[in-house]
């Protein structure tokens, strides 16, 4: 098992080194360090966002949600910023990761206790969330000059020669491997995904991970809200529009089974780091940027069926299934 | 998705549910009928009631179809971005000198070989279903994009402009006329075949259809290839009527076809559901958004609507169940 998951990350990470060699070829300053630090910064949101979403495909899930809780989050700290331009950006961050914990909660309990199917959920949560984002502001955008300059500078202040985004990410990665390997939480998640009637009866309680996994995708949704706006200094109703289908790309790329239990931080790490590199060479390649889409689109097809080659039980099939029917 | 569990008692139970659910509908149905035409002095208005039908009929043609899938246990989330492609494609054939029939064609044929393509890799390969949509649903539109970028086509010929603005009879649309009679053949394919027989088996138990007889990754392939089709109808239908082809057309319908499925009764993960239910909530959604719209709310709150709608439907019933056995 951990054979197998560690060959597929193996396999992306040659895939991302075939890619940076690719562009190293035509354009050599792409892969400089400080570009490709550039790159990971630019990509820290996704992958802060892609940690969130695995924990949520883990347990059999899905949280198409999550954009629109970003916008939705970093639209009300915008707004706190400018009724009290005064308060510290610590409690700004607080607020966003509390505010993304609840619009997480709302749905994890929408899941748990009403068992509806989280597709449904995170499908309406998502139009409902952006819409009330018009209802707050009747579709007016907070822009850079109404934001107070700490508001603004914390994601960009420099640490060590990185950006404080970057450090978060970093953070991130390392808490949720933490969390994914070494606590039973962590391992609630895989089982709850991975066989969900065996974790019952392991006495897992599997709805309520599920809620759990959607609060952690909430909160660190909020957390991205804050870091988005504040890093481009605009809040408006379509920030990030259609993100949250990147973010399941990143997952599905990393080696994420949507079928739950399978997944890693560092797949999902990697996953979120191969489509940033192509977003941010496709520029510097001279490929239209309105390639972008289609790209990530055949990217995921690709990854999954690559995923599904390397699940296939090895040996005769005796007793068909319907899935595997012709 | 999630945990399939085997009803207590099985059919007549189910039936009598179905039909009150139908019934709870219409209910409701006429009361916005009511409401819209207290609420506003424009409403109760033939050429507005007409009007008032684009609001869903396009959608209505791809949700019988998407239905279908539904109660078979999969689901395309590409539809919208079919559309996209199907117009683009024609909008493509435009510039070439094709005439209107040869568009027709070309809008279905594009439709066809994109349900094909999804088909191919769910039933072919065994993938799921909602990851393979999300991959192609970027894929489509993506390629649309790649080939208009900020462009759009316009200039289609006169006599293809009466399949999108075209009337039959009085105020009775060519549309209207259209979705009719696809609701017909898709009432008559679910309910009164054994392929709509086939397609109740298959959601309930897939593995169990394999071994009546079914063929299980065929009926599913049929059924991509005609969501695929409906979308390529729908393409041409609002390709005719806007008169204009961008790559954003048709952005975010998949939600809402989705929405008007599962308003509809139909359950999202699979085995029962009707078309007279989805008839009934189309009707139901067009007038929500034609009222709202008469009343000036804007596009996004109406959003807030369907997404609340889309949860409400399937929480309220439980919320009932879980209030009445506590």
């Amino acid at each position: 098992m951990t054979k197998l998951l560690a060959s597929r990350e193996a396999l992306l990470m040659v895939a991302i080194a075939f890619l940076l060699a690719i562009i190293a070829w035509r354009f050599p300053a792409f892969v400089v360090p400080s570009n490709l630090l550039a790159v990971f910064n630019d990509t820290s949101p996704l992958i802060l966002l892609a940690i969130g979403q695995m924990i949520v495909i883990l347990t059999k899930c899905i949280d198409l949600s999550v954009a629109a809780n970003l916008a939705l989050t970093g639209m009300v700290v915008s707004l706190i910023n400018i009724a009290a331009p005064g308060l510290p950006v610590i409690f700004i961050v607080l607020i966003a990761v509390g505010f993304g914990t609840l619009l997480g909660m709302f749905n994890g309990i929408l899941v748990w206790k009403l068992a509806i199917p989280p597709i449904v959920v995170t499908l309406g949560t998502m139009t409902i969330f952006r819409g009330i984002i018009f209802l707050l502001t009747e579709g007016k955008w907070v822009n850079s000059h109404e934001m107070s300059d700490s508001f603004k500078s914390v994601p960009r202040a420099d640490l060590l020669g990185l950006p404080i985004l970057s450090w978060i990410a970093i953070a991130t990665v390392i808490l949720f491997t933490i969390v994914m390997t070494r606590t039973s939480l962590g391992r609630a998640f895989y089982a709850a995904g991975g066989n969900p009637h065996a974790a019952t009866y392991a006495g897992i309680n599997v709805g309520k991970t599920q809620f759990w996994a959607f609060t952690i995708s909430g909160a660190i949704a909020g957390l991205t809200g804050y870091l988005w706006v504040s890093r481009f200094a605009v809040a408006y109703v379509d920030v990030a529009a259609g993100f949250e289908l990147t973010v399941v790309a990143a997952c599905v790329i990393g080696g994420v089974s949507i079928m739950g239990g399978i997944g890693t931080v560092f797949g999902a790490l990697l996953g979120a780091l191969f489509l940033g590199i192509i977003a941010n060479a496709l520029p510097v390649v001279n490929i239209s940027p309105f390639s972008q889409m289609a790209i990530s689109g055949g990217a995921i097809i690709i990854a999954v069926i690559v995923n599904a080659q390397a699940n296939r039980t090895p040996g005769r099939i005796i007793l068909k299934k319907a899935e595997h029917a012709k | 998705m999630n945990t399939r569990s085997i009803p207590d008692r099985l059919q007549s139970s189910l039936e009598r549910k179905l039909k009150s659910w139908e019934s709870l509908l219409m209910l409701v149905a006429i009361g916005i009928f009511v409401a819209n035409s207290f609420a506003s002095p424009y409403f109760l208005n033939a050429w507005n009631l007409s009007d008032a039908t684009y609001n869903f009929t396009e959608k209505a043609m791809i949700a019988f179809a998407m239905a279908l899938l539904i109660i078979s246990g999969e689901i395309d989330l590409s539809v919208a971005s079919i559309i996209a492609l199907a117009s683009t494609a024609m909008g493509a054939a435009v510039q070439m000198g094709v005439g209107a029939e040869g568009l027709v064609l070309i809008g279905l044929a594009t439709g066809l070989v994109c349900g094909a393509f999804n088909g191919i890799l769910v039933t072919g390969l065994g993938l799921p279903s909602i990851v393979v949509t999300i991959g192609t649903m970027s894929l489509f539109r993506g390629i649309s994009f790649i080939i208009l970028g900020d462009q759009a086509y316009r200039g289609y010929p006169s006599d293809f402009a009466f399949f999108g603005q075209g009337y039959v009879w009085w105020v009775i649309s060519f549309e209207f006329v259209l979705f009719a009679i696809i609701a017909l053949i898709y009432g008559v394919i679910l309910h009164m075949t054994n392929f709509g027989r086939a397609v109740y088996a298959i959601g309930n138990n897939p593995t169990g259809a394999l071994f009546s007889g079914i063929r299980v990754g065929r009926v599913k392939f049929i059924l991509f290839l005609l969501t695929g089709l409906m979308s390529g109808i729908a393409a041409v239908c609002l390709t005719s009527r806007l008169g204009s082809t961008r790559p954003s057309i048709a952005t975010g319908w998949e939600l809402e076809i989705v929405t008007m499925v599962v308003l509809g009764g139909v359950n999202i993960l699979g085995g029962s559901g009707s078309i007279p239910g989805v008839v009934i909530a189309a009707f139901v959604m067009g007038l929500v958004t034609f009222g709202l719209g008469l009343l000036n709310v804007p596009g996004i709150v109406m959003s807030i609507v369907i997404g609340g709608l889309l949860i409400g439907v399937i929480a309220l019933p439980r919320l009932w169940t879980m209030w009445r056995t506590r």
